[in-house]
């Protein structure tokens, strides 16, 4: 337990610095902080270290360096017992999906609210107003590998919501899907949000991004950037990649 | 047969359908093994409780047919006279002739063949006979007469069931090894295999038993189904043992037949495995979790 935890505050990464085996640091240290009930886009090229940010925002990994806090835990002392609990207050929409293959679409959503414990007649009615509102109700018994991708991420979208996170993660959501789609799949998680769900998109949609407007998270380089809606991107150096010179902390 | 519902998808694993195959041939064994045991045991127990409460004085032979009938008297006065004897009564010698004729051969009575006279004694229930005291004063009554009381040989008796029992013991744990062996192998193929999607789970928040009892109510109903499988060849060989005794009937075996609690014993055996097997894979699950994640 972190000693002076300011109340409202969901992710706090202090120095947090990030490297797989022997290579390059992924994460170069990083610090920000996420108050309860933010709404951010995460932003930048591929390979820029969204991805990785994001798995260590859901327990996925441990950094190499730096302090890590969710919820007011420090995820390196944290008991294994508990970090399911933790877990289970986050939703992950997983750049991949994961949907599990053997599972229709009905048991995949459940998922979540199965490994609570919930009684079943709640993981039914939960699960099938979910579906029906994201358009998935004809589909309930399909396996993942019978839906199309953007049918599948849906799938992957209602999983992560189902159980009402207080913390939302989303790697690249709305990625497989039409625009329309995607507008009305923000607008599901503005909803979340405006009920007390901390979101984070990782999104390389700019346009999406700058048409909900949220503040925004830019990462580079293995930096975090904060960007305001109308502020302009970092400053492009001589050889065109950005190069900050010390590492810059954001407090949104 | 029970299958439970499973968020992982261990149905298609190989490993699967082998195991209840494995575990069919391993109950069957043990079902031989454990019913052996059984009817030894209760053949043994028959044997001491039939044989407890009796002793045989044997009289060597006399010379003549008198001086064996004097004896045969002297020795009967000293049992009838001892409290702790119920009945005495001699055996009459054609029964021994009888007795020996599957070693000797019918035995023509007009050849004089020097016999032993037996005579079989019957102990008051509770009496607490001094065998060696007995012994004495009949060999002081009569010379030649020696009491057997078949304990040296229902000690030995009890030595080899109880070596036969210790081997079916060994041969028992030896199946419950290679079942638990068997089901540890599985199961870590099995969270190999399904490594992504326990990551999955993990992410949502499931316990490392959530992930655990999955693994293990697979186990129960594999084993399950494998114990029945192996259970009736078992019972259809012990049955099929059963008749070819009850034609031999009569002759030096003994009575091979399994109690009605005895069957229930070995219709407990598929469930005592299958739990087994649960509990394996359970313990199994929990600890490689924890190393790897």
């Amino acid at each position: 337990m972190g000693t002076a935890e300011r109340k409202g505050v969901v992710v706090r990464f202090q120095g947090v610095g990030l490297r797989y085996a022997a290579g390059p640091e992924v994460l170069d240290n990083v610090s920000f902080e996420l108050e309860d009930g933010a709404f951010h886009f995460l932003t930048g090229p591929s390979g820029a270290g969204k991805t990785t940010l994001l798995r260590l925002m859901y327990l996925a990994m441990k950094p190499t360096r730096g302090r890590i806090t969710l919820f007011g835990d420090d995820t390196a002392t944290v008991s294994r017992a508990r970090l399911p609990a933790l877990r289970r207050r986050i939703g992950v929409v997983f750049q991949d999906f994961r949907l599990l293959d053997h599972l229709s679409t009905f048991d995949n959503v459940a998922l979540p609210l199965r490994i609570a414990g919930r009684h079943e007649s709640e993981v039914r009615k939960h699960v099938v107003e979910l579906l029906r509102w994201v358009g998935l109700e004809n589909h309930l018994d399909a396996r993942p590998q019978a839906l199309s991708g953007g049918q599948q991420q849906l799938v992957a979208i209602a999983r992560a919501v189902v159980g009402r996170p207080k913390l939302l993660l989303g790697d690249e959501p709305t990625g497989n899907v039409d625009d329309h789609i995607a507008i009305r799949l923000m607008h599901l998680f503005q909803e979340m949000n405006r009920l007390g769900t901390t979101v984070v998109v990782a999104t390389h949609n700019r346009s999406l991004a700058g048409r909900i407007g949220h503040r925004r998270l830019r990462m580079e380089h293995g930096k975090l950037w904060m960007e305001h809606p109308k502020a302009p991107a970092p400053a492009k150096g001589g050889s065109g990649a950005p190069r900050p010179t010390e590492a810059p902390v954001v407090r949104l | 047969m029970f299958a439970p519902r499973s968020d992982l998808p261990l149905d298609r694993d190989p490993l699967g359908r082998f195991l209840p195959w494995l575990i069919a041939f391993m109950v069957y064994l043990a079902v031989l093994a454990l019913a052996g045991v059984l009817v030894i045991n209760g053949t043994a127990g028959r044997w001491e409780r039939g044989l407890g409460g009796t002793v045989t004085v044997q009289i060597a032979p006399a010379d003549s047919a008198e001086a064996a009938g004097v004896r045969l008297r002297a020795a009967l006065d000293v049992l009838r006279a001892t409290p702790e004897v119920a009945h005495a009564e001699p055996i009459p010698e054609s029964r021994i002739a009888a007795l020996l004729e599957p070693w000797l051969g019918e035995i023509d009575a007009a050849l004089d063949l020097p016999l032993p006279r037996l005579i079989d004694v019957r102990l008051k229930p509770g009496g607490d006979l001094d065998a060696e005291d007995l012994a004495m004063r009949l060999a002081a009554a009569v010379p030649g007469a020696a009491l057997d009381d078949h304990r040296v040989w229902l000690d030995r008796l009890l030595r080899l069931v109880h070596t036969v029992e210790v081997l079916a013991g060994v041969i028992l744990a030896l199946i419950g090894l290679v079942i638990a062996g068997t089901v540890v192998y599985a199961t870590r193929s099995g969270l190999a295999v399904h490594l992504d999607a326990i990551e999955v789970l993990h992410l949502i928040g499931a316990q490392d038993s959530y992930v655990a009892r999955q693994f293990a109510d697979r186990a129960l109903a594999l084993s399950l189904r494998g114990g029945a499988i192996g259970l009736l060849p078992g019972v259809a060989t012990l049955i099929g043992i059963d008749q070819l005794a009850a034609r031999l009937q009569g002759g030096p075996l003994p009575d091979l037949a399994l109690a009605p609690a005895h069957w229930v014993i070995l219709a407990v055996l598929p469930i005592v495995v299958a739990v087994i097997a649960m509990l394996t894979a359970r313990v199994t699950v929990m600890r490689n979790l924890a190393s790897m994640f």
